[in-house]
């Protein structure tokens, strides 16, 4: 561990503060908490809100895995990861089913979560009107008077221009029948994951200063029309790597001349597909 | 195939990070640059750093700049991150700007005042011709001195406000919020505006500034005063129950005066706009005190319909270290994101062909 900085990097005043604000935002599921964000040694943007809320819900004996686009590699998870070896000294694992603590960055994994897990999203933009409404002294009120109108003619707007909603990530959702909530830049196919998960998921938005939460098995539901169902997609393919035909898949361009490698975003998911393959 | 197969995030990021140390220091035949040279000798800059990172130390701004290879915001942002660290053991009682020991004070509204007006060291009428004589580290003629006669230097706003003149600017008696601490709400009293400006972005605040000078919102201003110099810092520890000194700041403070409010109950009086900041920023404190005048429209009842007169505008984007992190975090990859805007083109485009 780092000397000279307390475990897991915050103070534990901090971290109390964050508890606190952490146990409002699962009182009131999908509301937006505000909360005193530090300063953090990573950039805004990069992951601090998400930082900050696993540095105040993480314990000497948790398990972490960090993602970002599904993966353990990809170079920011890597440096949170490392963060957190570093400063908390925590057991590290990329196995979805090892981890007690899950900090993500655009991505649901595919294994479904447990209640003895916790997920933490990394939010750039807490206000799901924001592009709809700029002002949040007026987002405020409109979630006060649940006055969602706006965003429902945005999609009826999307139909009629396009024939389906074109709102492909960062989805938004009704979160137990009464807060509108950006579930962060996950693609809408991880939307459903969202609804009545056992898990206790966290969100941390670090620039724009607000946390939020999803209770263990609280009713989400993506915004549609009932002659519009929403409709989770993914490209068309099944994984080059393990055959999946259901996982959430990136696109790989392996040449100049058209060729593609469809293969799964969710590395572990992958890897142990492969893996249980070889055995048999 | 090598990207799909990628396992080496770990080693490619400290690969990166030795080579970044190897560029930092640059050709090993030139000597290392010293900390106490941009101390001493690139003092503008650590000032930037200073009030953008919102801890006065030159000595840590030096090695931030040093360390960002000179990028002032990265600098900055290393202050922030090792400032949010710290401990708080108290807080200091109000400066008092009027005892400040002068380096420079002008006035641009009175020829001359108590006090006098002291040019300092100031760039203000140097011609902008490169002075190739600092590439041989020829030292520079010795400054003539005079012997300075202690004299009483009262603030311009104190002399106006003695005829009712100006606006008072009298304490509320509440205590002033701290936005690192607390998250910023709206409506922001000024002292959390003042607060986010004084250690906003430099060029944010210029442009704004500048912008309603040119009729985005309108500004009259005039420089009253502009004051720059060391003023004690004084903490009254509560087991002590006196006030001590613990040290000096470079303070740069810009008292503007602007054009009239008042009513029928309040007759017409020149209203204040207030910049301050560490060290040497002569620029940074204008650009605040218009842009802090700016942002009191609502309070003066006046239509705010500029970009400065909306604080929500203002105080949610002047912070670079912001406001940098969320512009580069574009550079994270976004293939997941990506890729469902590609399906979902995709699908658009199948259906309407």
């Amino acid at each position: 561990m780092t000397e000279g900085y307390n475990f897991a990097y915050l103070d534990e005043q901090t971290k109390r503060m964050i508890r606190r604000a952490l146990l409002k935002a699962v009182a009131i599921p999908g509301h937006q908490i505000p909360f005193g964000s530090r300063e953090m040694p990573l950039p805004y943007g990069w992951g601090t809100g998400g930082i900050q809320v696993t540095a105040a819900v993480l314990g000497a004996s948790d398990v972490l895995k960090v993602i970002d686009q599904g993966a353990d590699d990809t170079t920011n998870a890597v440096s949170i990861r490392r963060f957190f070896a570093k400063t908390a000294g925590v057991r590290t694992t990329t196995h979805t089913a090892e981890a007690t603590v899950i900090q993500t960055r655009h991505r649901i994994p595919e294994r479904q979560l447990r209640d003895d897990q916790i997920i933490v999203y990394q939010v750039p933009m807490p206000e799901p009107l924001a592009k709809l409404e700029p002002s949040r002294t007026e987002t405020r009120k409109m979630h006060a008077l649940a006055d969602y109108g706006a965003m429902y003619v945005k999609l009826y707007e999307d139909i009629t221009r396009f024939g389906h909603v074109s709102i492909s990530y960062d989805y938004p959702v009704m979160v137990n029948n009464r807060h509108l909530m950006s579930p962060s830049p996950i693609p809408a196919f991880d939307n459903p994951k969202l609804h009545m998960s056992a898990a206790l998921q966290l969100f941390g938005a670090g620039r724009e200063k607000r946390v939020y939460a999803i209770p263990p098995l609280t009713p989400v539901n993506s915004l549609d029309f009932e002659d519009h169902p929403f409709r989770a997609t993914r490209a068309p393919h099944s994984c080059g790597l393990c055959g999946s035909d259901t996982s959430y898949l990136d696109e790989v361009v392996t040449d100049d001349r058209g060729g593609r490698l469809f293969c799964c975003s969710d590395t572990d998911y992958c890897e142990g597909r492969r893996q249980s393959a070889t055995a048999e | 195939m090598a990207y799909v197969a990628v396992k080496g995030g770990e080693r490619a990021i400290d690969n990166a990070h030795a080579w970044l140390a190897e560029a930092r220091r640059g050709d090993p035949a030139v000597a290392d640059i010293g900390t106490d040279q941009i101390a001493q000798q690139l003092g503008r800059a650590v000032d930037r750093a200073m009030a953008e990172g919102s801890l006065y130390d030159r000595d840590l701004a030096a090695l931030a700049i040093k360390q960002a290879q000179g990028d002032l915001i990265e600098a900055a942002f290393l202050l922030r991150a090792f400032r949010t660290t710290l401990p708080r053991f108290a807080a200091s009682l109000p400066l008092e700007t009027g005892a400040i020991r002068p380096l420079r004070r002008i006035s641009a509204v009175f020829k001359d005042l108590p006090g006098g007006q002291v040019l300092g060291p100031t760039t203000d009428y140097t011609h902008r011709l490169l002075d190739f004589s600092l590439t041989d580290g020829t030292p520079p003629p010795a400054a003539p001195l005079t012997a300075a006669e202690p004299e009483a230097m009262p603030r311009v706003h104190d002399i106006l406000g003695r005829e009712g003149l100006i606006e008072p600017d009298a304490p509320d008696g509440a205590e002033p919020g701290d936005l690192t601490r607390e998250p910023l709400a709206f409506p922001a009293g000024r002292d959390l505006r003042l607060q986010a400006l004084a250690r906003g972005d430099e060029g944010f605040l210029l442009s704004l500034g500048y912008s309603s000078q040119r009729g985005y919102g309108n500004n009259h201003p005039f420089i009253g005063e502009i004051r720059m110099g060391e003023v004690a810092v004084e903490i009254e520890p509560p087991e002590l129950g006196f006030a001590i000194e613990i040290g000096d700041l470079v303070l740069t403070e810009c008292q503007m005066v602007n054009q009239f409010g008042g009513s029928k109950t309040t007759p017409a009086q020149f209203t204040r706009g207030y910049g301050l900041a560490f060290g040497q920023g002569e620029r940074r404190a204008m650009a605040m005190a218009l842009v802090d005048r700016s942002l009191r429209a609502a309070e003066l009842g006046e239509d705010a319909t500029a970009p400065g007169q909306n604080a929500e505008f203002v105080l949610g984007h002047c912070d670079n270290i912001e406001a940098t992190g969320f512009v580069e975090h574009l550079k994270l990859p976004h293939y997941v994101d990506f890729q469902s805007e590609l399906e979902t083109l995709r699908r658009i485009r199948a259906e309407s062909l």
